[in-house]
């Protein structure tokens, strides 16, 4: 391995206005080594990395590669200079062939045919050689995501990327397809690529990186070696102070069926079948972690139950039933039964962005009597109770007059859950709770939800964070394709069971895989006896 | 972190937009052989000067003001009301149909009742537009742009084959009777030896219009209504999740919307024609938007907007009457200003953000 970084960046600094999102950042990146940078959100790593792909111009700083400057001003220079980005949203045209994809922007000439041809032969090579296999002719809308993040870096690769720049590879991965992912990942370093993952969880940060770099409040705080360092110091690095990883809970004691769900159908606006008879029931003081990769059901579930989409079936709260259409099932209705709900989406449904915080924290209850004056909204009362709420939940800043796009994802989250939880409700749908927000903000949250399990409330909790799903629930059921897989307890399970029930099997194959789960359920089982003993 | 203190973006980029528009303007008099200065000058002797100059730029101020407020309350629910001349058209009907038929015994009450008459005639017109949207999703502009051109047919048709005095010639109603007609601002305020306003068309409908000013600010930020428009305007998906039917919102809104053009009927029709003349409404509904944009869909923005625009209209009227401009010129103007704070506003806001930063950052 030669000595000269790949990657170097000198002093890069980069200001948003007022906001220094990148301060005097240097690294050096050896090649054929996984390096990972890791940071909240809002750390300043994507800033970074667009910086490094040319999407921004850096305001002071040098960019490196293999040991000559280079000025990248957009991603053409970055190409030709051997990077290559994957994106965490995928920048494909759906309705075009997987071939078409990786040459768009790379053709050799005007004529389509010889560039598809040589495009081919590459790509059975590469698939060869890095386990990259895709179908070239299939249309990328036909793809799964895993499949479709494959063509991302065969693009990347296509291009003759040495350096290959991943942003949060995994979220939209199932736990099978981010081991292949990581598979790839290995094969690439084997064969000389550098490559730079950027992301949020800290498993990964340990299962594949040799380096690996924290940023915070756009500095860059530490560089170390990964077999040197443990998940608990790289918390401590990325926040800034000590953090619990895990959540602290006493065993449930569930009651009596709080929330009732029977053989949910529901239809989405282009005729999709999206829920094929779902049942769940959902006991006071309990919470449900509903497992299942992103688009398998679990948003269209969370908006019937909310009241915003029809449905078919039956859904009964406190043994009394809901309409699930017409009269009486929007969701101020769903309020008022005692339903609460923190959707998946703050942004765009949780928060009215441009209003201010207390304004978002009467959002959905503001007909309540209490909020009115006669003909106007009472809005010194809804203030005062706003700047109260804020102070209990830790909202930071403070200022009930701020508006909700200028609060930080963690604060944002803090503003809809006390809104949500103050109001008291029976039972209390959570979606991505801790999408988007700091390490420190997560550990605040989950303590509410447990604090509020303790109360008696039953909890419906949505993620496709499978380490969230097992810090948080009593019980595990998984979601595929609008259907319920099946239902596990957290003690009794793993994250391969639940990775195969996700993928839709719902009777392991013959073979190593349940012989590893076998082997993965024993280990455990023997390391708690011998905790317990 | 917000970029700019929030005065600047309400005062400053507007005002820098109409001085760019008035040094276009100003470049287009020069081309076409007049001073620039003395049209400038003679614009503001003949609408602020004189008191009859005011009652002119006043009246005109009513009109954009009414409509101002019906675009700029759509633009709260994320709609877009290009039916605002259409409405205010079918608002004059309104009015016309309660003047002529109904025996009022004093001009306030007339007001009252043609006030609701102008609301819901405006509103009911903009109710199949509305609904159109909410619930078959066809685009409101679309639908508004071909209901002016229904509205103008409606108009043509009635007056001419149905409230047309026999005999008459010209397309318009019978004289309103005299206890419908309202008060000029000359009969309020002129006295026997300062005779006020002498001569000009400005009438009590500029206080309704002030009022309703105020009402729609009431509405817009005060009430659970305002809160709910706002809030479907900035997300619908948001509005969804809390409850708020956006079908509802967009239809009530839209009513609002087209009420607020419907009573800009009162002022042109009520208040100076005293009947209903083909075209009362003289593209008042188009200025509308311009008004709205220039105010930020804020109501007093609006009536500073509408009070520059009645400036506009009336200058420009002078401008034709004493010069060799045309009076095309102030379509050309306002088109300019409609340029520069709605197409081009970023044009202005962010090299204005960039100083701003840059001052803060001394500063610190």
């Amino acid at each position: 391995m030669s000595d000269i970084p790949a990657i170097e960046l000198k002093g890069i600094s980069k200001a948003f206005g007022p906001v220094q999102a990148n301060r005097d950042i240097s690294i050096r990146v050896m090649p054929g080594t996984i390096h990972g940078i890791i940071g909240e959100n809002g750390a300043g790593k994507s800033t970074l990395m667009s910086i490094l792909y040319g999407f921004y111009k850096a305001d002071a700083g040098e960019i490196h590669v293999n040991g000559t400057r280079r000025d990248i001003t957009d991603s053409q220079a970055a190409i030709a200079a051997g990077i290559g980005m994957v994106f965490q949203h995928f920048k494909l045209v759906q309705n075009f062939t997987v071939l078409e994809n990786i040459i768009l922007g790379a053709e050799d000439g005007p004529l389509l045919r010889p560039s598809l041809a040589r495009a081919r032969g590459v790509l059975k090579s590469l698939a060869e050689e890095y386990e990259l296999s895709v179908d070239p002719d299939e249309l990328v809308e036909n793809l799964s995501v895993g499949h479709q993040q494959r063509v991302e870096i065969l693009k990347a690769l296509y291009r003759q990327a040495d350096i290959l720049i991943l942003d949060e590879p995994t979220g939209v991965l199932t736990p099978a397809e981010a081991d292949h992912l990581f598979r790839i990942l290995d094969n690439l370093r084997r064969e000389g690529k550098t490559i730079l993952l950027i992301t949020h969880k800290l498993r990964e940060i340990m299962e594949i990186t040799d380096t690996v770099s924290v940023m915070r409040r756009g500095q860059m705080t530490a560089t170390v070696r990964t077999a040197d360092t443990s998940p608990e110091e790289l918390a401590e690095l990325m926040v800034g102070r000590k953090v619990l990883l895990r959540v602290d809970k006493a065993p449930a004691t569930p009651g009596r069926v709080l929330l009732e769900v029977e053989n949910l159908r529901h239809v989405d606006a282009h005729g999709v079948e999206r829920l094929k008879g779902v049942s769940l029931q959902l006991r006071a003081g309990e919470i449900l972690g509903l497992a299942g990769v992103a688009g398998n059901g679990q948003s269209e579930l969370l908006e019937v139950l909310g009241g915003y989409a029809a449905a078919k079936g039956a859904v009964r709260l406190n043994g009394q039933a809901l309409p699930l259409a017409g009269p009486g099932s929007d969701a101020g209705a769903r309020r008022a039964a005692g339903l609460g709900h923190v959707p998946e989406d703050r942004q765009t449904e949780g928060l009215i962005m441009p209003y201010t915080a207390w304004e978002n924290t009467v959002f959905g209850y503001h007909r309540d009597p209490r909020y009115q004056r006669g003909l106007l909204m009472d809005n010194a009362a809804i203030r005062a109770e706003a700047a109260d709420k804020m102070a209990r939940y830790d909202v930071r800043p403070p200022d009930p007059d701020l508006a909700a796009r200028n609060f930080s994802g963690g604060n944002q989250q803090k503003i809809v859950l006390a809104r949500e939880i103050e109001r008291d409700p029976e039972v209390l749908l959570i979606g991505q709770p801790t999408r988007g927000v700091d390490i420190g903000a997560i550990e605040f949250i989950h303590k509410e939800i447990v604090r509020l399990r303790d109360r008696g409330k039953a909890i419906l909790l949505v993620s496709v964070e499978l380490d969230e799903i097992f810090a948080l629930s009593d019980r595990i059921a998984v979601i595929f394709d609008g259907q319920i897989m099946g239902e596990r307890d957290p003690a009794r399970t793993n994250q391969t069971e639940l990775g195969l029930l996700m993928a839709g099997m719902t009777e392991m194959p013959d073979g190593p895989l349940v012989e590893a789960v076998d082997a993965q359920m024993a280990a455990k089982a023997a390391r708690e006896a011998e905790h317990h003993g | 972190m917000d970029r700019m203190p929030a005065w600047a973006d309400a005062v400053l980029v507007p005002l820098i937009s109409i001085l760019l528009a008035a040094l276009l303007s100003a470049l287009v008099i020069l081309a076409i052989g007049e001073s620039p200065v003395e049209a400038l000058l003679l614009m503001v002797d003949g609408a602020l000067m004189r008191s009859t100059g005011w009652g002119y730029t006043l009246y005109y101020a009513t009109n954009f003001i009414f409509t101002g407020l019906c675009v700029a309350i759509a633009f709260h629910a994320s709609l877009f009301n290009i039916g605002g001349e259409g409405q205010a058209m079918i608002g004059g009907l309104g009015v016309a149909l309660v003047c002529l038929f109904i025996p009022f015994p004093h001009w306030s009450i007339a007001l009252l009742v043609a006030t609701g008459a102008a609301a819901l005639f405006g509103a009911g017109w903009a109710l199949i537009p509305a609904w159109l949207q909410a619930r078959r999703g066809s685009h409101i502009v679309i639908t508004t742009i071909m209901f002016n051109f229904i509205a103008a047919a409606v108009l043509n048709y009635v007056l001419v084959n149905l409230l047309r005095p026999a005999g008459a010639m010209d397309p318009a109603t019978a004289p309103f009777p005299a206890a419908t007609h309202l008060p000029s601002f000359h009969d309020m305020f002129a006295t026997a030896d300062n005779p006020l306003f002498r001569g000009s068309p400005a009438n009590v409908s500029f206080f309704l219009a002030v009022l309703a000013c105020l009402g729609v600010w009431l509405l817009i930020w005060r009430t659970r209504l305002g809160y709910e428009i706002r809030a479907m305007g900035f997300s619908e998906s948001a509005a969804r999740y809390a409850g708020i039917s956006p079908v509802r919102i967009t239809v009530i809104t839209m009513l609002i919307s087209g009420g607020l053009a419907g009573m800009m009927a009162l002022n042109t029709t009520m208040g100076e024609a005293e009947r209903l003349v083909m075209n009362a409404t003289e593209g008042a509904g188009f200025i509308g938007i311009a008004v709205a944009l220039m105010g930020r869909s804020h109501p007093l923005g609006v009536l500073l907007a509408a009070l520059l625009f009645g400036f506009l209209y009336q200058g420009g009227a002078e401008l034709a009457l004493w010069t060799n401009i045309p009076r095309e010129l102030i379509t050309v103007i306002q088109a300019l200003v409609i340029l520069f704070t709605g197409a081009l506003g970023n044009m202005v806001r962010v090299p204005l953000e960039r100083m701003f930063v840059a001052l803060r950052r001394r500063a610190s």
